[in-house]
């Protein structure tokens, strides 16, 4: 099954798409086969990121959980920190077979470097999209446009090449829909008001990420700038960066083929073959 | 049934049409402090007045705005406590789930038990959306913070044994020790705000008084979910000073006069909105399943007031006849303010509790002296009279 199938399938069981993680109900998609592709999705969610994930399948086996408290996936009591989540992870990537190549976009990118600082050990590589996470500014100074106070339409500049993209028609859409984005956006919140989009201790542990990684920033991204982007691959020990033209804070939903290829290009670099083709 | 002089101690000056916001991103470089300091003074001397009228006495808090200058419940609480004489003093409220330390906040409010000889009354509240970005708390787990800091403020202000410990979700102590301890055994009286079925379970499980804000007359349906827990939790009638309403007001010798005064208190409810669009729904401040209400409903007019005739209107933009006719205003003559207050009061089934915002917006002194003066020779006998007098305060 495709994972274009699998997200647009209505499910019959919808136990079927749920894993246990450490005692954990996480939803997940997965797609494709091979070496294990872990894609940590950003505060929005999984939300227009079929294609993204299709084309990745090319490159392996995906696995793109819901973090605790976003979609369906549980909340435990008491989990309120990306250094929560990040366990969580650790525990999923002991699980699988292989080292897998980590790739996460922006919440996503945080949350993988809190767990990359904890371990590398089932890390391959590390693939970071318009991340988040790190404190470089001054203390009365900014890394991030803060989303909590403008305007949805100022946010929507900010985080897209092209800000239709972040257009949503409300009173359209189904209710589970609805339900999943009152969800994000609260568990969004838990993990990322304050400190804002960062942890303070994170900056001085970067230098425990010893496997390759690629920095990869939307050129046209208002939330956190491609300046920020280079900060934090100067900050890595083995990282490239590399910018995505016409994409903003999401490149892998607005383009998907350019960073999907980009991803491939960095894993070819590494010597990791592509498993199941090309990406497309 | 109580009734209280409430104002927001509102900065009308900085109320100018080119604001976008009145909240949060109010520069305060619109803030002269000479006229701030006139202003407190002012007001103060309103509560005193109102004090010797037999009024009791609500304060409150907001931040960063130029509709309220009171930053602090227990500053204003303070002065109070020493320059009134017998006002019972509600603070309404403490905003406890935006506040990081309630030890300070037991402190402070034992203070003021002791300085105003046992006449507090301690009024909790979770803390409005917009000041969440202001006191940069988390904006989800609102109501857990609201609860567990209440449960603390409880235990500190009863405890006389020496310091204790508390190692909570939230809040954390190592020797909470409160001096002075309250005047009122065992704590002052409690108020929670409350405007749905589910908060008001929670308050009428405490046993507290529940008050609401301009609900008008759907108010009635919050009472009798308060009602119908408080008798099974206490095996007895809710009596009705566990109610409060709060509503706007405004008294003259002819109706007229009287609308004219309650178009500027009513400046209260035409500026109450100006709040900058991020502000208003921090993400995790409602819940998941009221916020998909409002995404399906996106676009479309927010719910408004059903009038008698079934005509919908907005309190921002009613005219005061109407929010007469919502129950979110009491304004006319003596006679006439008497009339509605009893006809609420008894549409609710009792309120032991009248909060009235008589001075709102740009009304000024003499105006305010003078409604002041009307409703407390004119209309609180009259009320006292009409609901029976001061009902025992329920043990709670």
């Amino acid at each position: 099954m495709t994972a274009t199938e699998l997200l647009r399938s209505v499910d019959p069981s919808p136990a079927a798409r749920f894993v246990e993680v450490a005692g954990l109900r996480l939803e997940m998609t997965q797609a494709g086969a091979g070496r294990p592709i872990l894609f940590l999705h950003p505060g929005i969610g999984l939300r227009d990121a079929e294609p993204f994930i299709t084309r990745l399948a090319g490159l392996g086996r995906v696995l793109a959980p819901a973090h605790p408290g976003f979609h369906r996936s549980d909340l435990p009591a008491g989990m309120a920190t990306v250094d929560d989540i990040a366990y969580v992870y650790l525990d999923l990537l002991q699980s699988l077979d292989e080292p897998a190549v980590v790739i996460g976009s922006s919440l996503g990118g945080w949350i993988a470097l809190e767990t990359a600082v904890k371990s590398t050990h089932n890390i391959a590589a590390l693939v970071l999209v318009d991340s988040v996470g790190v404190r470089f500014a001054e203390r009365d100074g900014a890394d991030f446009a803060d989303i909590y106070a403008l305007p949805r339409a100022e946010i929507d500049r900010r985080l897209y090449h092209d800000p239709g993209r972040g257009r949503l028609d409300y009173p359209q859409m189904p209710q589970s829909e609805l339900e999943i984005l009152a969800r994000n956006r609260e568990a969004e919140a838990r993990f990322c008001w304050s400190p804002y989009l960062h942890s303070p201790r994170l900056a001085a542990r970067l230098h425990r990420i010893g496997v390759p990684a690629a920095v990869i920033w939307g050129e046209s991204d208002g939330l956190a700038p491609p300046a920020y982007g280079r900060q934090l691959a100067a900050r890595l020990p083995r990282a490239t960066f590399e910018t995505i033209p016409a994409a903003g804070h999401f490149p892998h939903i607005e383009q998907p083929d350019a960073l999907a290829a980009s991803i491939a290009g960095f894993l070819e670099g590494q010597g990791f073959a592509s498993q199941k083709g090309q990406a497309r | 049934m109580r009734v209280f002089h409430f104002t927001e101690q509102p900065y009308p000056d900085a109320w100018t049409p080119d604001q976008p916001s009145l909240r949060v991103t109010t520069p305060n470089a619109l803030c002269d402090p000479q006229v701030a300091a006139d202003l407190y003074a002012r007001y103060q001397d309103e509560w005193m007045l109102a004090d010797e009228l037999g009024f009791d006495i609500m304060v409150n808090e907001h931040h960063s705005t130029a509709t309220c200058l009171s930053a602090s419940c227990t500053i204003t609480l303070a002065i109070l406590a020493r320059i009134t004489k017998r006002a019972r003093l509600l603070a309404l409220g403490v905003p406890l789930a935006n506040r990081r330390d309630p030890l300070r906040v037991a402190e402070e409010l034992s203070m003021i038990d002791v300085m105003s000889r046992g006449r507090l009354e301690m009024g909790f509240v979770k803390g409005v959306p917009y000041e969440v970005a202001v006191a940069n708390t988390s904006p989800v787990d609102m109501m857990d913070r609201l609860w567990e800091a209440h449960d603390f403020i409880i235990k500190a202000m009863t405890t006389v044994d020496g310091p204790f410990s508390w190692e909570g979700d939230h809040f954390h102590y190592r020797a909470a020790n409160v001096w002075p301890r309250p005047w009122q055994q065992p704590h002052p009286p409690v108020w929670i705000t409350a405007s749905s079925p589910g908060s008001a379970r929670a308050v009428a499980e405490r046993g507290h008084v529940m008050a609401t804000f301009l609900s008008g007359y759907a108010t009635r349906a919050v009472f009798d979910v308060y009602r119908d827990v408080y008798r099974k939790t206490w095996n007895r009638p809710a009596p009705a000073d566990r109610f409060a309403y709060l509503a706007l007001c405004a008294v003259a010798t002819t109706e007229s006069e009287a609308l004219r005064r309650a178009e500027k208190v009513a400046g209260y409810l035409r500026t109450i909105g100006a709040v900058a669009e991020a502000f208003r729904n921090p993400p995790g401040y409602a819940s998941v399943a009221d916020n998909v209400r409002a995404l399906a409903n996106f676009g479309k007019p927010r719910l408004g007031l059903t009038l008698s005739s079934g005509r919908v209107v907005y309190a921002a933009t009613a005219s005061c006849e109407e929010l007469i006719e919502a129950g979110l205003m009491f304004a006319g003559t003596p006679d006439q303010v008497l009339r509605q207050i009893t006809r609420f009061s008894d549409a609710m089934g009792g309120i032991g509790n009248l909060l009235l915002m008589c001075q709102g917006g740009d009304l000024g002194h003499d105006d305010t002296v003078d409604s002041l003066t009307l409703f407390g020779r004119e209309v609180l006998p009259g009320l006292r009279a009409a609901v029976g007098g001061e009902e025992k305060r329920a043990m709670a």
